[in-house]
């Protein structure tokens, strides 16, 4: 009878169900998004940080100053000081010219692994006009000011260590690379002569921000605390993994991009945070509003049934059920719209994927039917504890 | 008839205006963020230090009211400082880069930069940790030489940074000029705004100083403008996206709530009212819900957004009163879409027929 009754329930009155259950739907829907956002967000926005290049950088042990004043083209007040550490080649018209060697986008693999690792992706604010260099050729890149004062082109040749090379392009950085010759590896390893020596690596990593826990000494920590510090991405494990796996090194944070990354992240994975609590507030708020007024209609449906001879317990069991399967039936809807909202919001902003965690669904659910309940709750009970008289005649 | 209308049906017509004012609440909790996250973002932004950079050409150095030049253009937008930069000798022989600078401008400039300790008197030395262990191992007072003048320094602090402050010896640009004779030859300047703000600064400063050449620091505004537009783009989307539930939560709250009125309504049809006067009616209530529910909303959305800004910026967000027209005019149409549909569904029913009870 009770099944009955219900099911009656849903087929007669199929316009006002479904007014209450697209309201529902749409309730889960927002909900569903702004989760999966602001859980995906913090990874999301860490990526799009990257695009400030190298966070880590690792240098040999023994290294010596560095006598460069690198970033813009300076000519230092000599005085009987005079820079003697880089590489400069003569490049065939006046003076010294400092190479530079580098990977620019490389094919590596290491293990089972393949990846691709160069300056295309630690230093995107490198521009190229012409085409970069393979990695395994002998062309070379002209800084744009060096260019324009040897007076080069993308595709003509450029004497180096009295052999002739090509220019792939002209390289545009803003920074003291606008001076210098930028050549493959390997290429400027055989022209220094020193064909395994590398100066510095820079590293491009997603890392957590740093706290209190980033800080401490690794060598004061041990077993699980050891463990967990090892095993979390900060700048700081990061650089001492990198000092275990290469010899005679001293890898650590370049601070100007760690730090500032963290901050960053922070404050945007809070705010998202922030406004998801709001928006699950406001959805929560529309879903109670929406079944409180679809169960007010229902007050003559009350008095009939109470005035038949059902009992306060029964009829509020059965639009408990109703609410039951209204936010079962609607949340499903509204979670899978609310994963394909996310989805599109994921593909036209970051171009990458947010994906809703399927773990979610049954919590989504809960909370649907949580709500629904709540926003029917105060109604039903109030109809049910109304006189069936009243409630038939319309008034009430 | 209106207020005792409201009054007579106070717990329908309260929680109507209840779904009002949180629904204007959220929406301006939102809009108020979605204008002043950007100006917070980039506050943080600016934590990266300089964005553009003033070089005196060809290795010369600048002129010395430089500095002062730079300080009108920016008025107040930015924070500039000066380095003057020389390569010295150690008394083994070792060459070191020594930079004169203002340490109390560029202690708020580089905010990342790691110091243990700031130079406080004359001829003290912030060494980079490199150049520390090379020239001074003990932290013992050091010599350095430059153009046969002998300089006696001891070491004030060390800096650590990760990048190449690390090989160099900063000095206070009064000591540095006394020394070698050399004025500054950069200027790093941290502008603060949008990009087109930031652009039109950087032309005034091309102008101001046609000696020298000014440019933006491309890894810095680059990945600033990637990382805010990507910023900008989410928050407009879940903008949207809480609006859209908030007009559903005042949408299905106020049609019920003058659905649930059409015995009053059919009771004044039937003593002659016309439909015109009862559609009036609605929508003079709407109205009134709305601009109320607006109002009161606006003020906790303000609090909520206050507190938003604290929590997580640890900066009051600025009240953006601008929002409050699209707030009002928001509230008060959907205010009245809710009221005229339903009166606009009923229109043809009898007013008998909804007296009965059906």
């Amino acid at each position: 009878m009770f099944v009955r009754l219900v099911y009656e329930s849903f087929r007669r009155q199929t316009r006002r169900k479904v007014l209450a259950g697209v309201a529902i739907t749409l309730g889960v829907g927002v909900a569903t998004a702004m989760i999966g956002v602001a859980t995906d967000i913090g990874d999301k926005i860490n990526r799009e940080l990257r695009r400030y290049g190298a966070n880590l950088v690792v240098t040999p042990q023994e290294d010596t100053l560095d006598v460069e004043i690198g970033g813009m083209n300076l000519k230092p007040a000599s005085g009987g000081a005079y820079l003697d550490e880089a590489v400069t080649v003569n490049a065939g018209v006046g003076g010294q010219v400092t190479l530079l060697g580098t990977y620019f986008s490389k094919q590596l693999s290491f293990g089972k692994t393949n990846f691709v690792t160069g300056v295309r992706s630690t230093h995107p604010w490198w521009k190229v006009q012409g085409a970069w260099p393979d990695d395994a050729s002998e062309d070379v890149l002209l800084g744009e000011r060096l260019a324009s004062r040897l007076n080069r082109q993308p595709g003509d040749q450029i004497d180096i260590a009295g052999r002739s090379h090509r220019v792939a392009g002209i390289l545009s950085t803003g920074g003291a690379e606008d001076d210098q010759i930028v050549a493959p590896l390997s290429l400027a390893q055989q022209v220094l002569g020193r064909p395994r020596a590398v100066r510095r690596i820079y590293v491009s990593a997603l890392t957590k921000p740093e706290d209190a826990f980033a800080r401490r000494d690794p060598k004061t920590m041990s077993g699980a605390m050891y463990d967990r510090w090892y095993c979390s991405p900060y700048a700081q494990s990061i650089a001492y993994q990198l000092q275990e796996a290469i010899p005679n090194s001293h890898a650590e944070q370049i601070r100007q991009v760690a730090q500032n990354e963290g901050v960053v992240l922070s404050s945007v994975k809070g705010l998202m945070l922030l406004i998801t609590l709001a928006a699950l507030f406001a959805s929560a708020l529309a879903v109670s509003a929406a079944m409180a007024t679809a169960m007010f209609e229902r007050r003559s449906e009350v008095g009939l049934m109470k005035a038949l001879g059902a009992g306060n317990n029964s009829v509020a069991g059965l639009f408990f059920t109703e609410a039951l399967l209204l936010g079962l039936a609607g949340g499903l809807v509204g979670f899978s719209g609310g994963a394909l909202l996310a989805r599109l919001i994921g593909r036209s902003i970051f171009d990458s994927q947010i994906t809703i965690q399927p773990v979610l669904l049954p919590l989504i659910l809960a909370i649907a039917v949580i709500v629904t309940f709540g926003g029917s709750a105060l109604a039903i009970r109030r109809a049910v504890e109304l006189d069936p008289v009243y409630a038939l005649r319309g008034e009430g | 008839m209106l207020f005792r209308a409201a009054i007579l049906r106070r717990g329908r017509a309260t929680s109507a205006l209840l779904a009002m004012v949180v629904a204007a609440a959220v929406v301006t909790t939102m809009l108020n963020l979605f204008v002043d996250v950007q100006a917070k973002l980039r506050k943080e932004f600016r934590n990266y230090g300089a964005n553009v950079v003033v070089v005196a050409r060809n290795g010369q150095t600048l002129a010395p009211n430089a500095l002062q030049r730079v300080s009108s253009t920016l008025a107040g937008r930015g924070l500039a400082v000066p380095f003057a930069y020389a390569v010295a000798r150690t008394t083994s022989g070792q060459s070191v880069v020594v930079s004169g600078t203002d340490f109390d401008q560029v202690r708020k400039l580089n905010r990342w930069w790691s110091v243990n300790g700031w130079p406080s008197s004359s001829q003290e030395a912030l060494m980079g940790v490199r150049a520390a262990a090379l020239v001074s191992p003990q932290s013992k007072p050091f010599d350095l030489n430059f153009g046969g003048r002998v300089e006696h320094l001891s070491p004030g602090g060390i800096l650590q940074t990760g990048a190449a402050e690390d090989s160099r010896i900063y000095l206070s640009l009064r000591d540095f000029e006394a020394w070698t004779q050399t004025r500054p030859s950069t200027i790093e300047v941290a502008v603060s705004g949008t990009p087109e703000e930031v652009s039109s600064v950087l032309q005034k400063l091309s102008e101001a100083l046609p000696e020298a050449d000014v440019r933006p620091v491309r890894q810095i505004m680059e990945g600033e403008a990637r990382v805010l537009g990507k910023t900008r783009a989410t928050l407009l989307a879940t903008a949207v996206l809480i609006i859209l539930t908030a007009t559903l939560c005042v949408l299905a709250t106020l049609t019920g709530w003058v659905f649930d009125r059409r015995r009053d309504f059919a009771i004044m049809k039937a003593l002659g009212a016309s439909q015109r006067l009862i559609s009036g009616f609605v929508a003079a209530e709407a109205v009134l819900l709305g601009g109320i529910g607006a109002v009161i909303g606006f003020g906790f959305g303000l609090g909520g957004a206050a507190w938003i800004g604290r929590a997580n910026f640890h900066a009051p967000v600025v009240p953006r009163f601008s929002v409050f027209p699209a707030i009002l005019a928001g509230s008060v149409a959907v205010a009245l879409i809710a009221a005229i549909l339903p009166i606009f569904m009923l229109r043809r029913v009898q007013p008998a027929m909804i007296l009965r009870g059906e």
